[in-house]
């Protein structure tokens, strides 16, 4: 007979989907994918954070994802519209490319 | 079919249709294409909160990240012009080879700790029973305007300094050019 789903493949899970969006991260060179990438990282930690609330009976980790999906809403508008500016300013939006920092 | 194995099949299901549309997402050229694999990749998300009893932020998953954000990055996607990551990719790219390395090893290490991980601490109160008695969204909502009032006026706070600030930037051209 089965047992219920262990908590550990929904770490195991979430810890897949990290690693995937870190190595997009990493990988590409187009902004707004590295910004999905990340997007994917967000999620992989809401994974976590459910699943440990839903082990304790605790709604303090739904709590923290829904204060994380507010600051994933801002981080999409605040960040987009630095993008769109870089690209007026210097015509791509290729991650190499944005260096005007550089000293 | 009991419900423990429907569970554990709708479980493996999702999981692997998360994992490989997250795979799309990252490999594909087209980023438009990146994003519709990211919405499906959100929607199964919200399937897996769904399996762990957090109906309220799967059904905010699906309205806020698969709605919300993903319309407004295929318009940031469609204002700016897309060029090809092409030849030029090769050149550079053995650092960022090593880089992938690195973070397979990051993954093992997730991986250890979370097949290895046990249970310490102190459990909450809304066990199962309770919230079928009480409800999930009506119990979020009592601590969202209970315990964590302040938080959640700090969180309506940064929403607005968020939009303020995407407005300021995002300014037209004929503005900033006469203020230069």
């Amino acid at each position: 007979m089965l047992q219920d789903i262990p908590p550990h493949l929904y770490f195991l899970l979430s810890g897949i989907l990290f690693t995937i969006g870190a190595i997009g991260a990493i990988t590409r060179r187009n902004a707004i994918i590295v910004f999905l990438c990340i997007e994917l990282m967000l999620n992989a930690v809401n994974i976590t954070f459910i699943t440990a609330g839903n082990l304790y009976n605790s709604l303090d980790g739904a709590i923290f994802v829904f204060f994380i999906m507010t600051v994933a809403a801002v981080e999409a508008a605040v960040g987009l519209a630095i993008f769109i500016m870089l690209f007026r300013l210097k015509d791509t939006i290729n991650v190499d490319e944005i260096n005007l920092l550089k000293g | 079919m009991d419900v423990i194995t429907l569970k554990w099949l709708l479980f493996m299901t999702v999981a692997l249709l998360t994992i490989g549309s997250s795979i799309m997402m990252v490999t594909r050229r087209n980023p438009i294409h990146s994003a519709l694999w990211l919405v499906v990749t959100f929607c199964s998300i919200a399937v897996i909160y769904l399996l762990l009893g957090a109906q309220f932020i799967a059904a905010a998953q699906v309205i806020v990240y698969a709605g919300a954000i993903m319309m407004l990055i295929l318009f940031v996607i469609m204002l700016v012009r897309l060029e090809k990551e092409g030849a030029e990719e090769r050149r550079k790219s053995r650092m960022k080879y090593a880089g992938a390395y690195l973070t397979l090893i990051l993954f093992l290490e997730l991986a250890v700790i979370s097949l290895t991980f046990f249970m310490t601490g102190k459990e909450g109160r809304y066990t199962p029973e309770v919230m079928e008695t009480a409800g999930n969204v009506r119990a979020m909502g009592g601590l969202l305007y209970g315990k964590y009032l302040f938080p959640f006026e700090i969180a309506s706070i940064l929403l607005l300094v968020g939009i303020i600030g995407a407005v300021v930037l995002v300014r037209g051209k004929a503005t900033r050019r006469k203020t230069d």
